[in-house]
């Protein structure tokens, strides 16, 4: 029973985790980053990379993936993102492209074979079952990130002026602040994220170009479900889909698990459409 | 509703051309070339419904490969259970089109704004993977036709004579089967938009609150949009099954959802000869592409249709037609011998 | 000397000219008002003035620096303030954040931004006990203020007001003028004001300039506005 609930908060928490910086991308500047699995598949490699060279995976996973991630968001924001501003369709397309693109090039330098990462921290016993203790470091990471987000935006005078461009963007920049920057930033900020995010999840999932493509489908429904509140939005759908998505798939099979959250967003869709954050008392973050 | 088939000179000389073409290639190309041309014919289908559902009625739909797929799929199933191709084929429209009218009804009546729809008709698209996908125990059947999961449906039937089951095409009659067939479906779209219906679709997209306001029920007219380019889909995912005697889930995965957007937004959104010309480029690049192993092909891709978003939005043929008209424009001020003053 | 120099200024909503060929100029601390129908240009004339439209022709010059290619962050930062037509406070964040985001562009750091954030309380008093409110709770009076006091954070030497008695109860119409007057001396700062509203800006302004269909057309000396025979000469319409 409690390896059941340290299952079903382990993918709720990788749900969330891989929304995050989505969330943020979409909730700050209304683009819709289909490159976003990609993201995640840098992080992962980054990880991947820099721990076979000889590196302390905990610094490979924190550090080097979210900062080299995050450098590659500032490259796209700049490149293609800028050009397209208030251009919604136009913006999903182009990243799509860029999905593309990158799956690619990764594939050519890095060829198809999937490269693995042993899973640290080992494992502990509940009633005679084992699981994996880095279950609870994917939790942990989730709750934290989450925390700190919230943190930076509501006591921050970068929080404070990203919010404000939310808002505002016009007004903004008549009290002196390039909104371009904040939207460079935001997008950075949330690449370095999704890199992190890959690369937390990496030792479980395996590294191979093409792992992109699993995470943008729910990282999306997760992201447009939860609605306008970034971080309690976000949260609360990884909640309900990650608990309809693990429950299913103890009771059933994986592949019925995955069938049961897209059923479930389909329904949330159509009762609540302006997602989960709409049903929230108060306007939150 | 009822339109006049407009047979103005434009829509003849097309349908001239393409006949005799059509009649034609088989007997200039290889066989390899035919077998090409006829699934890009099946995938031009694709894009035409795609072409239709947002070009024309302004709904981004992510779902068409899915209708496309479950046409595919009614077809294998309904051709190995009863043994002619014909009720395959009316199943092959039909089952997606009943499934549309059902999902459109739920999406539509709702009042979905343009980035759910988008979302949604993807969701419908992943679940139909998932779920397929696992279907892989013989328990999975329809009738005597195993659904084989990932594996899909193997040793289709191919069309047939009505009624005769042993006279079924070879790849010389697949291809003018599908020819014909994109042409009709050509030939049908631009008459569709020319009715009454058709210009309200397009009046919808262009300013929904507009035809609201007029009395039009946009519910309605999204649904039946939506419908009409799910068989369109359904009957290209029928033609391609029948070349490719086999149908598998990959139709339903995201890569291949994408590319009927892909070749939709290189030839031109609005347009029908548009997409139908994105689609033959795109195929013959992928396969070209496919085939040198400098770059990889995503890689290539990729890069060609960000380019493209970015700096050719309209896609090809809006921005050659673009062109043509602004020379013109110049040529005949020239010859008038004024300049326009731009106020 | 001249604070704000405009030269045949052209510039177009989209594809449709508004603006065609602005000329005006306005001394250091003067208090100006423009004057105009909806339509005329005058909300266009500010955002150009602003950096938010692109201007197609023509020049603005701040204090005799040619701005007229600078984005609107650079504006405001040479010390261009702008009260917008509806208000436009951040409703999402509290009033006391609003007034923090109009210091971002102060220098001095920590010490100066403080000061100025004490000053402001002391001009706007009625906001001291909405600090802690988020904006869009306000009310739309309350909101102009905030507006308005969160433009002044940030000492700007020129400040751009649209509109601000639009949809205002007149208690608070009263309130601001009387503290738009009193900042003249305190702040030493110079003011242009759009209005529709005679009154309004009679109470406040030295001289006004016309705009009629995107060019001004004439100027009403200090004094004119009371007298509706100049104001119908001018303008085309008269107001008791």
């Amino acid at each position: 029973m409690v390896i059941a609930g340290i299952q079903i908060l382990n993918t709720v928490a990788g749900l969330a985790l891989i929304s995050l910086g989505l969330a943020i991308i979409f909730g700050m500047m209304r683009v819709m980053n289909f490159a976003h699995g990609e993201l995640l598949m840098l992080g992962a490699y980054s990880v991947q990379l820099a721990h076979s060279s000889g590196l302390n995976i905990w610094i490979s996973m924190f550090v080097v993936a979210p900062l080299f991630v995050g450098l590659v968001g500032v490259v796209i924001e700049l490149l293609v993102v800028r050009r397209l501003y208030g251009r919604m369709m136009d913006t999903l397309l182009a990243t799509w492209g860029l999905s593309l693109f990158i799956t690619g090039l990764i594939t050519m330098i890095f060829g198809n074979m999937t490269r693995g990462i042993s899973t640290p921290l080992g494992s502990f016993e509940i009633g005679g079952i084992r699981e994996s203790s880095y279950k609870f470091l994917i939790i942990g990471v989730t709750i934290v990130l989450f925390a700190a987000i919230y943190f930076v935006l509501r006591r921050t005078r970068v929080g404070m002026i990203a919010r404000a461009t939310m808002d505002n963007p016009s007004q903004v920049a008549a009290l002196g602040v390039n909104p371009g920057y904040v939207y460079t930033a935001t997008f950075a900020v949330g690449a370095a994220l999704s890199g992190l995010a890959g690369a937390v999840l990496a030792p479980l999932t395996g590294v191979l170009p093409t792992m992109g493509a699993a995470y943008i489908g729910k990282a999306f429904i997760t992201v447009i479900c939860g609605g306008e509140a970034i971080l309690a939005g976000t949260a609360s759908a990884a909640f309900l889909f990650g608990t309809i998505n693990q429950v299913t798939t103890i009771t059933l099979n994986p592949e019925f698990g995955e069938v049961a959250l897209l059923i479930g967003a389909l329904l949330m869709l159509r009762l609540l459409p302006a997602g989960l954050s709409s049903s929230f008392r108060r306007k939150l973050l | 509703m009822i339109g006049r088939l407009s047979i103005d000179g434009q829509m003849l000389a097309v349908v001239t051309l393409s006949t005799i073409l059509l009649l034609i290639l088989p007997q200039v190309f290889e066989i390899d070339t035919i077998l090409q041309l006829t699934l890009n014919f099946s995938f031009s289908i694709l894009a035409l419904s795609l072409a239709f559902v947002w070009g024309y009625a302004g709904i981004f739909s992510f779902g068409q490969a899915a209708f496309f797929g479950i046409g595919g799929y009614a077809y294998a199933a309904t051709a190995i259970n009863l043994g002619d191709s014909t009720p395959a084929i009316v199943a092959g429209v039909l089952v997606p089109t009943l499934f549309a009218a059902l999902f459109g009804y739920f999406v539509f009546y709702a009042r979905l704004t343009k980035i759910y729809v988008a979302v949604i008709t993807l969701v419908m698209t992943l679940i139909l993977y998932k779920f397929m996908g696992q279907t892989a125990k013989p328990d999975y059947m329809i009738g005597n036709a195993r659904l084989g999961g990932y594996n899909g449906i193997p040793a289709v039937p191919p069309i047939n004579v009505p009624g005769q089951p042993h006279l079924f095409a070879g790849p010389d009659e697949m291809f003018y089967i599908a020819g014909f067939s994109l042409l009709a479906v050509y030939v049908l779209l631009r008459w569709i938009l020319g009715t009454r219906f058709g210009k309200v679709i397009i009046g919808m997209r262009e300013n929904e609150k507009r035809m609201e306001l007029l009395g039009f029920d946009t519910r309605l007219y999204k649904l039946l949009a939506f419908v009409v380019a799910a068989a369109v889909a359904g009957f290209g995912g029928v033609v391609f099954t029948n070349w490719n005697a086999f149908i598998d889930p990959h139709v339903f995965q995201l890569a291949f959802s994408a590319q009927p957007i892909i070749w939709v937004m290189i030839g031109g959104l609005g347009t029908l000869a548009g997409p139908i010309l994105g689609t033959f480029i795109l195929s013959t690049l992928s396969l070209e592409l496919g085939v040198q192993k400098a770059l990889d092909v995503n890689l290539l891709l990729g890069a060609i249709f960000t380019f493209f978003v970015l700096l050719v939005p309209q896609g090809i043929i809006p921005t050659v037609r673009n062109l043509l008209e602004n020379r013109e424009a110049a040529a005949s001020n020239k010859t008038d011998g004024t300049t326009e003053s731009r106020g | 000397m001249t604070m704000l120099e405009v030269k045949n200024l052209r510039a177009s909503y989209g594809r449709i000219p508004v603006l065609h060929g602005v000329d005006f100029s306005v001394e250091h601390g003067a208090f100006i008002g423009i004057l105009g129908h909806n339509g005329m240009g005058k909300t266009t004339l500010l955002k150009t003035i602003l950096g938010q439209l692109p201007a197609s022709d023509g020049e603005i010059r701040l204090e005799g620096r040619n701005i007229t290619r600078d984005s609107a962050h650079v504006r405001a930062n040479l010390g261009i303030g702008y009260v917008p037509q509806g208000r436009e406070i951040f409703p999402r964040l509290s009033v006391e954040e609003n007034l923090r985001m109009g210091l971002l562009r102060l220098k001095g750091g920590e010490a100066a931004g403080r000061q100025a954030f004490e000053r402001t309380l002391e001009e706007f008093p009625r906001l001291k006990p909405l600090l802690g409110r988020s904006g869009g709770v306000l009310s739309g009076g309350e909101q102009q203020i905030l507006a308005l006091a969160r433009s002044l954070c940030g000492n700007p030497k020129l400040l751009m007001l649209d509109e601000p008695a639009e949809g205002i109860q007149p208690s608070i119409v009263e309130e601001i003028i009387e503290i738009l007057s009193g900042l003249r001396d305190s702040r030493s700062l110079t003011l242009v004001l759009v209005e529709q509203k005679l009154d309004f800006i009679a109470a406040l302004v030295d001289s006004t300039f016309v705009i009629q269909r995107g060019r001004i057309t004439g100027s009403i000396p200090a004094g004119g506005l009371a007298d509706t025979d100049v104001v119908r000469e001018f303008v085309g319409f008269g107001q008791s």
